[in-house]
This record gives C-alpha cells, structure tokens and sequence, in this order.
C-alpha cells in the first residue's frame, strides 16, 4: 500500500503527520520523502543514511564535425533547448526536458546525451525499532525540474509493503508526481481560508488520479468551521483533528515529534492508520 | 520601478499575509501573485477581475484511434511513459497527466496518427483591488509549466508598473526552490526570506538563502511566530548574518493573523495596533531602506 501525504497549502503539517505516522506504526514500511525542494522529514526521524546516488538529466551534444546545420534538431524541439544560426549550434541545457527528439531526428546522428546533474538521491534507515528504509530527493540549488528527482526517488517504492510519501505543496507537476499510483492520499489542511481555498484544490487533483482521500485537520481551533462544512458536503472523512497546542507548535519547532512531546497521540497516529487501511480494504473490495 | 519578492522556502509561513500587511502600508505599487499553484492572496484583496486571460503553457498529445495502427513507435520513443496500450484493441493511447508535450511521438508517427495541439493550462487576470492593482493567475489542475506562467504574471506586472508609473511592485511568491521560484525573482530588486523559529523553518530558509545567492538576489530576512522559539529565532539572525542578508525584524506569535484572514482583511485593517502590526511597520520601513530598494530597475 501508499499512502501520499499531500496538502495544496504549504505548512500545513504534511512532515509533522508523515513523521508522527512513521513512529506510531509497529508493522515495517518505507518513508519516502518526496518534497525534493525542502525536504524536512529528516530532521525529525534522523535516518542513518547510507547510500547516495546522483539524478542526472540526459541533454544534448552536437559534435559539429557530424551536423549539416539542417535544422530538424531546432524544428523538433518544443522548449528552445537547442537553437541552430548559421555555422553554430548553441544548446541550452537549462530548457532542456530530456525528451530525446533531438537524438532521434539528427539525421546526421551528430547529436548524442551528456548527463546533466540536477539533483540526489539518499537512502539510509530510521533508528525505529522495525529500522525501516527511508529515501529522499534532494534539488540542487538553482536547477528546475523537480519531477525527475521526485521520480528517482520512487523507483525505491516496493510494491507489497506499506510506503508512507511526503509529499510536497501545491497542485501542479511535482505534486502529481508524488501522488500518482498511491492507493490513498491524505490531505493535511488547517482550518482557514487560505487552508480551505488549496485544500479544495487538491481535492479536484486527487479526484482526478482517482485515489481515495482522508482528512486530517492540523491546528483545529484557530480560524473557522468552513474546512469541516466542506468535507461533509464533498464525503471527505475527517480521520484526525490534532488542536493548535503551544505545546505541539514548541515540541515541532525543535525537531522533536509530537508523539515524543506527547506520548498519547502515538494511539491516535496508530488508529489513524488503522482508519486509512480499512478505507483501502474496502476500496480493494468493491 | 523597484520589485519586492517575498519568499519562503517552506510553505506556511506567513508569506502572503505579510504580502497583504505591506500592501496597505506602501502606497503607490501594485501587486503580483507568483505563487500560481496554490494563490491565495486574491482571498484578502478580493479583487475585482477587469480582464481574463488563458495561458496556453504547453501541447498536448492525443492518438486517433481510427489512424493508430499500433506499430509502438510513439511507445518507444516516449521518455515519459505516456504513451500506453489500450487493453485488447492492439493500439495506443497516451496518458494526459504523464505527456511533458514534446511531440517526439506526434513528429515521428509513421501514420501522422497523433494529433499535437495547443492547450490551455490556466488563466491569469489583470485586477483592481482597494490598495492598487494586481496581477494574479490560476494554473489548471494537475498543469505542467508554473514557471512560465509565473513568468507571464511577473512580465505582465511588470509592463503596466513601468505604463502607469507605479513605484514598486510588489510579488507574493511560491513555496519551494524550483521552477516557480526561480521565475519569480529574476530582474527584482531584492527578496524578502520570511521564515519561523522551527528546525525545518531554517532549513528551508538556507536553501532558499542559497538559491538567492545562486542568482546573485540581494536578500533580507524576517521572522514570524518568533516567540514560538526564541533560541532557534536567534540562531536564524546568526545565520543570516553569516550569509550576508539583512535581518530585517521578527513577528511575535499573533492570533490577529488569523482573525484578519478570517474577515479578508489585512492584519493593518483589523488589527493595526497589535503587536504583530506593530512590528510590520518596523519591517517595512527597514525594507525600502535596504540599499538594493532603492536602485531603479528598469527592464
């Protein structure tokens, strides 16, 4: 099973419920943190990592003695990665999407693939007594093209057993990356305007992979009921309510979780699986 | 013109609502909305939507099912596999939500079977709102391509502050350090980095410090919830300082945020004499004093 955890809204609590559920859980899992433009998992579960690989992007290489200047490079590519004037080629590696049309329409084969490092891939284990396995993605500063990274980072997914993603804020492409093939989403919003306007955005991008979806209210208590009304009206089961506590936002601002801060909520992360799980089993079943 | 880009790193700190606070203190501006995946500073401004436009960000691929005579070139090809079987009926189709629009499989089809065509992936509009005008988008669900309309929205902006002789603009950007980010900051004046007291708080802001410093962007830094951790709120005005970027001020923990989010209002319209508003006028005047505000940017 996967469960993404997702939002629309950023610094909703996303890393704080993925983290909390990765120490609550006595059976084995994999966490996976995908939000590879600030990834925070890490800093409250301290995995031991040992193992790292580079994501690298394949874009082109003209060698000028081969190319005839005809064009057909430019002509395919949709990103302006490649530009042909007169006697040059000039490439851009930066708009390059690896599509590899270049390559393929040279007729001259004058065009072959570099490896263009844009981001890494560590691996390590969770000091958890199941030492689960624990992967993350991590951009390198100033490049832009996050979903690859996020992809690398779930070629570590084992289909069988329970993988827990972190997933990063919006609605657009690395966020799809992060939820597509999960068998369930869990959104974590917070009870407020700006919560319930994203919240209403990732519900229509979970609707649209066709996965079922939870709820957990984080800071319940501040703002307003719109977020609760609006579940009701969509059929959106609210599976937790964790309360603005001082205390939860103090334990948080430290690194500590807040099953450590209070240990009472580890039944409730448990039981939370527990409602995700049947909710799949049912789905599994119809 | 001068441009202001509030920044993050990590999403939820307080980013738009700051926005929002120095939009009723700064006058003559106007204000652009860059965070197109998730915008929510049109939920304070209300704006009233003077012109609608779409964004056509990209293409799209669609196999014709008539002329698809299921040879599997276009699966081969396909970088991004996109391109699947459709089960029992020997030919393909191509999932929407894994095609990146490079038309390899459209351009290369033996059968020209694969239609390739234009599509609109959002829209952006040209607002007024009671503190000045504003610039703000929408991308579609599940869109590719945020960084160009970020880029659009900013360009746009940017025409009618230079046309209507507006002082600053003002630019509520996106979470993150990707696309969109980058997209939203080339050609500004400065950033302004708006952090909280939190472990991973900091670790975004040091990414998002370097992603500046990358760029050669001059950055100032904030702090909102402050209070939350004081010790962690000390560590980040070491670190900032370390990394060359103005401290520009902290933010005590301040329910009013909430209470003025709730109502569509401003903290400075609800609640200006809080502490938190308070501290906002401080920030303020310490950000247009900042050496890097005071260039005029042309381009």
């Amino acid at each position: 099973m996967i469960i993404s955890i997702a939002s629309g809204k950023g610094g909703t609590g996303k890393t704080t419920v993925a983290t909390n559920l990765c120490a609550s859980l006595d059976t084995d899992f994999m966490l996976l943190d995908c939000d590879v433009e600030e990834p925070n998992a890490h800093l409250f579960l301290n995995p031991n990592f040992t193992g790292k690989e580079k994501v690298n992007a394949p874009v082109p290489k003209v060698d000028l003695s081969l190319c005839t200047y005809c064009k057909k490079c430019m002509e395919i590519c949709r990103y302006g990665a490649i530009a042909v004037a007169g006697e040059t080629v000039v490439t851009f590696p930066e708009l390059c999407h690896s599509c590899g049309g270049c390559t393929v329409v040279c007729p001259e084969k004058a065009i072959t693939e570099i490896d263009r490092f844009i981001g890494t891939v560590e691996t390590g284990s969770l000091s958890l007594p199941q030492t689960p396995s624990f992967g993350r993605g991590l951009l390198e500063i100033g490049q832009v093209m996050s979903p690859p990274v996020i992809r690398q980072v779930r070629q570590l997914e084992k289909k069988k057993n329970l993988t827990i993603i972190d997933a990063p804020p919006g609605t657009s492409c690395p966020v799809i990356a992060s939820m597509k093939g999960a068998d369930f989403v869990l959104l974590v919003t917070e009870p407020t305007p700006f919560g319930l306007h994203d919240l209403t955005l990732a519900v229509e991008a979970v609707k649209l992979l066709g996965i079922p979806c939870g709820l957990v209210i984080n800071r319940a208590g501040i703002g307003n009921d719109d977020v609760k009304n609006y579940a009701q009206n969509e059929n959106i089961p609210v599976l937790l309510e964790i309360p603005f506590d001082k205390q939860i936002a103090s334990a948080y601002s430290k690194g500590e979780l807040l099953v450590q801060a209070l240990p009472e909520y580890k039944e409730i992360f448990k039981r939370l699986y527990t409602s995700i799980e049947a909710i799949v089993n049912r789905k599994g079943d119809a | 013109m001068k441009e202001l880009v509030i920044l993050s790193g990590k999403g939820g700190t307080g980013k738009t609502s700051l926005t929002a606070a120095f939009a009723s203190l700064a006058g003559n501006m106007m204000l652009c909305d860059a965070d197109v995946d998730a915008a929510d500073l049109h939920l304070i401004m209300d704006p009233d939507i003077q012109e609608t436009h779409d964004f056509a960000g990209g293409y799209e691929a669609e196999i014709i099912p008539d002329a698809c005579t299921g040879c599997g070139q276009c699966m081969e090809l396909c970088r991004f596999d996109a391109v699947k079987p459709v089960e029992g009926a020997g030919i393909f189709y191509i999932d929407g939500l894994d095609c990146e629009g490079c038309g390899v499989c459209a351009d290369l089809c033996p059968e020209s079977a694969i239609k390739f065509e234009e599509k609109i992936c959002g829209q952006w509009f040209a607002s007024s709102t009671r503190f000045g005008d504003m610039i703000h988008a929408r991308l579609g669900i599940a869109e590719d391509n945020s960084g160009r309309l970020v880029a659009l929205v900013r360009d746009e902006a940017r025409k009618r502050v230079l046309a209507n002789h507006i002082d600053l603009l003002l630019t509520d950007g996106p979470p993150g350090i990707g696309c969109p980010v980058i997209a939203s900051i080339g050609h500004a004046n400065a950033v302004l980095i708006v952090t909280e007291p939190t472990v991973s708080g900091i670790h975004d802001m040091e990414r998002v410090a370097q992603l500046a410093a990358h760029f050669k962007m001059p950055a100032m830094v904030c702090i909102n919830k402050y209070d939350l951790n004081p010790d962690q709120a000390q560590a980040i005005e070491a670190i900032a300082e370390k990394r060359n970027m103005e401290f520009v001020g902290k933010l005590p923990f301040d329910p009013a945020f909430t209470k003025a989010m709730v109502q569509g209002k401003s903290i400075m319209e609800t609640h200006a004499d809080s502490p938190a508003a308070t501290q906002i006028k401080k920030i303020w005047n310490r950000v247009m004093e900042h050496p890097a505000m005071k260039l005029d940017r042309l381009c």
